[in-house]
């Protein structure tokens, strides 16, 4: 068999990202011995993209937010679809997770009393991110770098060598996890970029932390690692993904030049007072607010604009609906002829805000216009439009211990599913990644505790082994096939025009179709060259999981047949309270993807508690609502009061 | 739109290379990564180039473009006369992995020897209070998307690996900086700033600023306000009377993972 280098640790993480970094971190605080596998550099995963912050319910700029109304605001988000469980747990834990943060390092913005700031958002019934201008991301990646190499001077000064309880392979992909003859996790194979070489990580425990799918869509804000990795490498393993058909759009990217389609233009422009326009001008926003949420945003654009000073006597504008809102009310303005010049709409801040501010506040978005577009966001609308931007659908996990089905095998942050529900809330994303980063952390430190006599060490079979091996190289030494690069362009096609933010049966149908010709094409690519940093042989192989998960995105959007958060159906335009009951679960049967559903678990009294009987019956089934007059739970804080309604 | 531009790109690995010529689409409104990606796509699948967000937020596609340290995806088209040849070559103060891709380890390595954030252990969860005027400092340096630019530009290093021990370079002196005024760090970073990690070997010609894709100014808002405080220490009398008198009780903090020299 080919050479496999072998090593040897408690847990693999699969990804250095927000969540990734935050679980090797509890591992190795928790004494496991810990590898991070890293498909880039260290400290350059997708999480240094996020700019908008941190939702965690401090109370420093609005004393009277707490993880209730946070709680609540993501439930709203994600139209009662979310895991009520985790967004318990990211309610609660966040605030911590992000003082923490501070406490390693990092430097987020204050307010006038020395405390973190935090700003508005979307969704979000107070100002409730923390940040640091807009790049929240990066310092979020430095922070958790920074304390990776911290325990790693910890653990040189003990044990001589700083890699000796936590390691960084940088540039390294995971192809295939194994398994022991028991079904449980035995480690996972991948090659080294820098020289193609293979290696298999023995491990009893995997935490996923991969990410997202973007790479499946053609304009995406997501970074060319989003290939659907830790989605593929899970349903591989046996495990399942829970909800797939939930794809956000984030309704605010560069639309021009076209070689930045989908560039992010970060939600705080609007938090901070920029406002959606049509080619007539007029802030289209106000004719699209529906009605779950009609009691809780302005009517009028005077009421709008007082919100910015006086948030307590005034509802909050429309721009700032959950995200999935804001996208569907651009695709139909553009598609009503009133789009700007490039097929967007205007976004201004520039008659809005003075030129100071913005340059202060939105760094970033001005630099990036600037030299990307020629465009001074300080004088001028900018044109902006939906793109993929995140997939709410992931592995199912425990709530409390981030395990997924597979023993062994856990996953926290965006590859993981349930969090978010049908559509995440901005800023709800870097808390998820460290509040669950955390929990995954503990959950594989304990359950490596758990196993005993030989079970400490479960070994893959050579069998297996072999099959991974001749799985990656045979892109390689097969010649004649297709390029992988067509072959992944055109998925991204069928996925963006067929399966995108509006959804038809017929067409996902023949998306399906389509997939099914491309799943074949995937699997007959070559790639010319060496084994050595070659990027052609390296797209050849994530096409397996970038095909695997369109597969059941499709197939999810096609079950489902209703509207709700990043799930549009122009055939069935309402939202229903029957498929609210529904979770749809992908798994593998053989090398097919199936789907079954599997009914939602009731919502803890405590929490329907939270929400005034009326909400929920506008998302919830009769059966499932609460008595005509529920008591609140003593222990319970009495839900805010509603603004002015 | 459609207009073919010559690309001439450094291909090769550690052993040895040569810069080959390659004729490929550009369109309005790209970036040199754009055309990049055409031509792997297009015609040389296994082209060695390293990125990952192409928004200059992470800090991967950096190389040499016509000789000057820059982003791939931040360095439009449109600076180009339509018929220039555009030269396209691997950092040069690192060894060559493959084709545009460098080895950027020696940078880990520095980052991993800079003793790390040291809060007073007293200050519990949620009660740091600090003042946004006195963060902003190093929330500048903290803007640093590690693209190593600097660090390639740099003329100590650059050309001199015989220098690589003794200097850590712009981007972990301006760490070193970023730590020093960080308002909740109480480490002493200022000897080892000059012994370990050779602050003096930098004369101030700003070319790190010059190539910064974040426009940090790094000589004069860290580099020089970090040489200030070490000759501040080491010349103070009193700083010096007090070294002598008591028994190093503010002992300097040493180098992460190695002994001082």
């Amino acid at each position: 068999m080919t050479d496999i280098e072998r090593l040897g640790y408690d847990v693999v993480v699969i990804g250095a990202g927000g969540s990734g970094l935050r679980a090797a971190i509890e591992a190795r605080l928790a004494g496991k011995k810990t590898a991070v596998i890293s498909k880039s550099l260290f400290g350059k995963a997708h999480t240094v993209m996020a700019e908008g912050g941190a939702a965690a319910a401090m109370g420093n700029v609005n004393p009277n937010d707490n993880w209730q109304v946070h709680f609540r605001d993501t439930m709203r988000g994600g139209k009662f679809m979310n895991n009520w469980r985790m967004a318990e747990l990211h309610a609660r834990e966040a605030p911590d997770r992000v003082w923490e943060l501070e406490a390693w390092g990092a430097l987020f913005d204050r307010t006038p009393d020395g405390k973190i700031s935090q700003r508005n958002f979307g969704g979000h019934e107070y100002p409730r991110l923390a940040h640091v201008g807009d790049r929240t991301g990066l310092e979020m990646i430095r922070t958790l770098q920074q304390k990776v190499v911290a325990l790693q001077q910890e653990d040189a000064r003990e044990h001589g060598d700083p890699e000796a309880m936590i390691k960084v392979f940088a540039e390294t992909t995971i192809t295939r996890l194994v398994k022991d003859a028991g079904g449980r996790i035995a480690g996972a194979f991948g090659y080294i970029r820098e020289n193609g070489r293979f290696v298999l990580f023995e491990a009893p425990a995997v935490i996923l932390a991969t990410g997202g799918i973007g790479k499946t869509f053609k304009i995406t804000s997501n970074s060319w690692e989003y290939t659907g990795d830790g989605h593929a490498l899970a349903l591989l393993a046996g495990a399942t993904l829970l909800n797939m058909e939930f794809v956000q759009f984030h309704p605010t990217h560069m639309v021009w030049p076209l070689s930045v389609a989908g560039l992010l233009v970060t939600e705080s422009v609007r938090g901070d007072g920029g406002v959606l326009r049509n080619s007539e001008g007029k802030r289209f926003m106000f004719g699209y607010v529906p009605d779950v949420f009609r009691a809780q945003y302005a009517e009028t654009e005077e009421e709008g604009d007082r919100w910015y000073t006086d948030p307590d006597h005034n509802r909050r504008p429309p721009e700032l609906l959950p995200r999935d809102e804001v996208a569907r009310s651009i695709n139909a303005e553009v598609k009503a002829g009133r789009g700007s010049p490039h097929g967007g709409v205007f976004l201004d801040i520039a008659s809005r805000r003075p030129a100071e501010e913005i340059l202060r506040k939105l760094p970033s978005m001005y630099h990036q216009f600037k030299e990307l577009a020629d465009v001074d966001i300080t004088k001028e609308p900018m044109e902006v439009g939906p793109a993929q931007h995140y997939v709410m659908g992931g592995v199912e996990v425990d709530p409390d211990t981030a395990a997924a089905i597979v023993p062994g095998l856990f996953a926290a942050g965006e590859v993981s599913g349930g969090m978010h529900g049908s559509n995440r809330l901005g800023g709800n994303s870097l808390s998820d990644l460290v509040v669950f980063g955390r929990r995954a952390g503990i959950g594989a430190a304990e359950y490596l505790d758990s196993l005993e006599g030989a079970g400490r060490r479960p070994a893959a079979s050579d069998a297996d082994l072999a099959v991974a091996v001749a799985e990656a190289l045979a892109p390689l030494e097969r010649s004649g096939g297709e390029n992988p690069y067509a072959v992944h362009s055109e998925v991204q096609q069928t996925m963006s025009s067929l399966v995108g933010i509006i959804r038809r049966e017929d067409e996902i149908k023949s998306a399906l179709a389509e997939l099914e010709k491309l799943r074949e094409r995937a699997a007959q690519v070559s790639a010319a060259g060496g084994a050595a940093y070659n990027p052609g042989w390296h797209l050849a192989l994530d096409l397996r999981n970038i095909v695997l998960i369109a597969d059941c995105v499709a197939q999810a959007a096609l079950e489902r047949q209703e509207s709700r958060g990043g799930h549009t159906r122009d055939d069935f335009p309402g939202m229903s309270p029957e498929w609210r009951n529904v979770n749809l679960i992908c798994s593998l049967d053989g090398d097919r993807v199936s789907l079954r559903r599997q009914p939602m678990i009731p919502m803890r009294d405590d929490l329907l508690g939270l929400f005034d009987r009326a909400e929920l019956s506008k998302y919830l089934t009769d059966d499932e609502l609460p008595p005509a007059a529920p008591a609140a739970p003593a222990d319970q804080a009495p839900p805010a009061s509603e603004e002015t309604s | 739109m459609g207009e073919k531009v010559t690309l001439r790109i450094w291909r090769g690995d550690a052993g040895q290379g040569a810069l080959t010529d390659y004729q490929v689409e550009a369109n309005e409104g790209e970036v040199i990564l754009d055309v990049l990606h055409r031509l792997q796509a297009t015609q040389a699948g296994d082209l060695a180039v390293r990125w990952n967000c192409k928004a200059g937020k992470c800090g991967s596609c950096s190389m040499e473009i016509n000789g000057r340290p820059r982003l791939a995806c931040m360095t439009r088209m449109s600076i180009f006369e339509p018929a220039e040849t555009i030269t396209l070559t691997p950092m040069r103060t690192f060894p060559v992995i493959r084709d545009l891709v460098t080895d950027v380890s020696f940078n880990y390595a520095k980052a991993r020897e800079i003793p790390s954030f040291t809060p007073d252990p007293s200050v519990q969860l949620g009660e740091f209070r600090m003042q946004q005027v006195d963060v902003q400092r190093s929330q500048e340096f903290r803007k640093c998307i590690e693209c190593f630019l600097c660090q390639d530009t740099c003329h100590v290093i650059r050309d001199h690996p015989e220098n690589e021990r003794a200097f850590a370079g712009p981007r972990f002196l301006m760490r070193i900086a970023e730590l020093e005024m960080h308002p909740a760090d109480t480490a002493d970073r200022r000897s080892i700033a000059q012994d370990d990690f050779g602050l003096g070997y930098c004369n101030i010609t700003k070319c790190c600023t010059e190539v910064c894709p974040e426009n940090i100014k790094i000589t004069d808002n860290a580099l020089i306000p970090m040489k200030e405080r070490v000759a501040g220490r080491k010349y103070d009398p009193l700083v010096w009377l007090g070294s002598k008198i008591t028994r190093r009780t503010h002992a300097d903090t040493p180098k992460a993972g190695g002994k001082r020299t």
